[in-house]
């Protein structure tokens, strides 16, 4: 079976401090990933790096995405490619609306695939389709992009944008951080009806909570720039309760 | 005797006399004044424009001002200054005919104007836009002249305006920028060559944008552009201006004046797009753009200006509002943006005199590159304004860690029942807002322009709608690239 996303080795360093130290990740089409791990183990880094900061360096391993070598990709055909990073901090755009933002985002995507322009007509219908999708009330959707909204609003918007642009692998970048139980719940339902036997997601997060929703095929621990453990869904509820400190012992015994 | 009584000072007048008469170096025919600016220059444009009398003393009056006059320093710009000797004051573009119409046009003109963005095919037949084309300081063409006639409206050049309605233009004219205002409005008053001049009658609403392209053809041609815009009682006009120079190697001086009256009840809503050529890369050539731009509201009237600054080497340009009716409001929505040793020092004076007067100043600067730009702005209350309100907006977006942004707000009060409030901010264009948009496949060029739009939505909204998609254009082919 093909991969979607193959992360062999990875390093990377950013103002040369090493945070990813040789990770290895692979997410086939249907799957969803979680990634847990304590505070600094390097997270965040992960998506940022398999977006396409610039600040991070790559100094070692690949990245194979749907047979292409992600890490040759400028930011914005990585995104064209289908890969979607779903912030953790979704940025303000005073004055753009979020329909014009999208609407944008989507013709440069198609575009880059060959596709013609999508009309107005379709693209507000599709507005519609998928703001419904995750109870996104439409007149944030004609609002500038996240402007003024809330933490919840933000987040659903991210969900909502995700919805719109439809892609291959979703990065959801600590989505669950902030929320309360109705937004989490709102937010994880959305991507669960994303969920498609050709996609694929990486959830990020802190805590066990989120997966009570979303629930993962494959649980992850990131330590230390390195996956150190993965299991099944159940590795999660033993993380919310033992914490990760019994995972520490454990490396460190085996040195 | 007569001969005893001839003194040497009549024997110069005499001789200078003889010198406008005789000694004039220039043949009538030609379509082009020498360089250089002297009393014989003036009259030779007064000339070849066939003006009244009464015009050409205008003319010199100014001059003589003008001569008693220094160039301001306290612009926050630095330049070469122009040689006023080494400058052309007159020029016509060379035409053949007159055009009896649209298709007698120099086909060369019309690609001239297809090149400003909208040719003039497309926006008299789309939009209604009627267009008084200037190039080189002759109007060459003008539409909807027919439709406008009817409702009894004047949109024609100034020298026609001269021509066909002496007595509105020597009414008005100088009513609000005095000959004496200031260096450039005095030599835009001796030596203007052309313009455009709108009256609208008492009661009336212009139901079409009326549009003025502008633009600098002939090489060391200086543009001294007269506009006076009259709204009678009650009436409404909706006037555009936009502008675009060729790449040149020189400077070019350009110093128009604008002025405005609102009558009682009248509105004047005024846009300009402006697209001087800004000089290259390395800050070499580049419009110099003095101008001085002012408007008159008498009672319940308004005044609003907006614009889009894009162009020029050198802007020095400051749309003013006089309330000076009780109940009159006015208006100043502007994006400056400058790009590489571009220097701007541009903003507004809103001066209440009457009573419950308003004015609103809405301020985006865009500075990339190595460029300065600057809002200077002044609120002035009088003594007699009572319940004068003011809101300021000043903002400032820094795309690259060498360009300067800078503020001047002046804030005059001799009233204590005035409401004035400023705001402002200073950012620079976060690195974050350009990722997000990579991150969803917008490319960067495409992200700058949606940022940049963004961040000058409330001064686009205000302009009319064919202008605020060809101005978010401009915005965007400005500031290609320049995020460092």
């Amino acid at each position: 079976m093909k991969t979607l996303i193959n992360i062999k080795d990875l390093h990377a360093s950013i103002n040369g401090k090493e945070i990813l130290k040789g990770l290895n990740l692979e997410v086939k089409p249907g799957e969803i990933h979680a990634i847990m791990g304590p505070n600094g183990a390097g997270k965040s880094t992960l998506a940022s790096v398999l977006a396409g900061r610039e600040e991070y360096e790559i100094t070692e391993g690949s990245v194979d995405f749907d047979g292409k070598d992600l890490l040759e990709l400028s930011t914005e055909d990585r995104a064209r490619e289908g890969l979607f990073l779903a912030f953790q901090y979704p940025v303000e755009i005073p004055g753009v609306s979020n329909v014009n933002f999208l609407r944008t985002a989507l013709n440069e995507i198609r575009e880059y695939n060959g596709q013609e322009q999508i009309s107005a007509k379709d693209f507000m219908a599709l507005v519609r389709e998928k703001s419904a999708l995750v109870e996104l009330d439409s007149k944030l959707a004609s609002r500038s992009v996240n402007e003024g909204f809330s933490g919840g609003e933000k987040k659903r918007n991210e969900i909502f944008q995700m919805a719109m642009l439809q892609p291959k692998l979703a990065i959801l970048d600590e989505t669950d951080s902030g929320l309360d139980i109705d937004a989490l719940r709102i937010v994880a339902n959305g991507v669960n009806k994303l969920k498609t036997p050709e996609n694929g997601a990486i959830v990020i997060t802190h805590y066990q909570r989120l997966l009570d929703y979303i629930v993962p095929d494959f649980v992850h621990v990131l330590y230390d720039g390195k996956i150190v453990k993965s299991g099944p869904k159940e590795l999660a509820l033993e993380l919310e309760e033992k914490g990760y400190d019994w995972i520490k012992e454990e490396l460190e015994k085996a040195h | 005797m007569k001969k005893q009584s001839y003194t040497e000072n009549e024997l110069a007048k005499d001789l200078e006399n003889q010198e406008y008469k005789f000694g004039f170096v220039t043949n009538i025919e030609s379509d082009k004044a020498p360089k250089g600016l002297n009393e014989d220059i003036i009259r030779f444009i007064s000339a070849k424009k066939n003006e009244p009398e009464w015009l050409l003393e205008h003319r010199l009056k100014a001059f003589e001002i003008w001569k008693t006059m220094t160039e301001p320093e306290w612009a926050h710009v630095e330049y070469v200054k122009p040689d006023f000797q080494d400058i052309t004051y007159y020029s016509a573009p060379k035409q053949k005919k007159k055009y009896e119409s649209w298709d007698d046009v120099d086909p060369e003109l019309k690609e001239t104007m297809s090149k400003l963005g909208i040719s003039m095919e497309e926006q008299q037949r789309l939009t209604g836009v009627a267009v008084d084309f200037v190039m080189d300081s002759v109007s060459v063409a003008t539409s909807f002249k027919e439709k406008l006639k009817e409702l009894g409206i004047i949109f024609c050049s100034f020298s026609d305006a001269v021509q066909e309605h002496p007595e509105l233009v020597k009414k008005y004219m100088g009513s609000v920028v005095p000959m004496t205002d200031n260096f450039y409005a005095a030599l835009n008053s001796a030596v203007f060559s052309d313009g455009s001049f709108c009256y609208i009658p008492k009661g009336v609403k212009c139901p079409m944008e009326l549009s003025t392209y502008f633009r600098i053809n002939e090489g060391g041609t200086g543009q001294f552009e007269r506009t006076l815009v009259v709204a009678d009682e009650g009436s409404y006009v909706s006037y555009l201006e936009g502008c675009t120079a060729p790449q040149r190697d020189e400077n070019q001086l350009h110093a128009a004046v604008v002025e405005l009256v609102a009558l009682e009840n009248a509105e004047i809503k005024y846009s300009t797009v402006q697209n001087w050529y800004p000089g290259d890369k390395e800050g070499k050539g580049g419009v110099y753009n003095f101008v001085t731009k002012r408007g008159i509201c008498e009672r319940n009237s308004k005044i609003s200006w907006t614009q889009v600054e894009t162009g020029s080497a050198i802007t020095w340009k400051y749309p003013s509002c006089i309330l000076k009716g009780d109940n009159s409001i006015g208006e100043f929505y502007s994006v400056a943006v400058t790009n590489n040793y571009q220097q701007a020092d541009t903003g507004t004076k809103m001066i209440h005199l009457g009573k419950n007067t308003r004015s609103t100043i809405i301020s985006k600067g865009i500075s990339a590159g190595k460029s300065q730009n600057s809002y200077r702005g002044l609120v002035q209350i009088h003594k007699n304004a009572d319940n004068a309100r003011n809101f300021s907006q000043c903002d400032s977006l820094l795309m690259t860690d060498e360009c300067g942004a800078h503020t001047f707000p002046y804030i005059e009060c001799k009233n204590s029942t005035a409401k004035i409030e400023h705001e402002a901010t200073t950012s620079k264009i976060g690195e974050d807002q350009i990722f997000y948009c990579l991150q969803r496949g917008i490319s960067e060029e495409k992200a700058i322009g949606l940022i940049v739009n963004g961040y000058c939505k409330d001064v686009l909204n205000q302009l009319p709608m064919e202008f605020a998609v060809e101005a978010q254009k401009l915005l965007t082919i400005s500031l290609e690239g320049s995020v460092g």
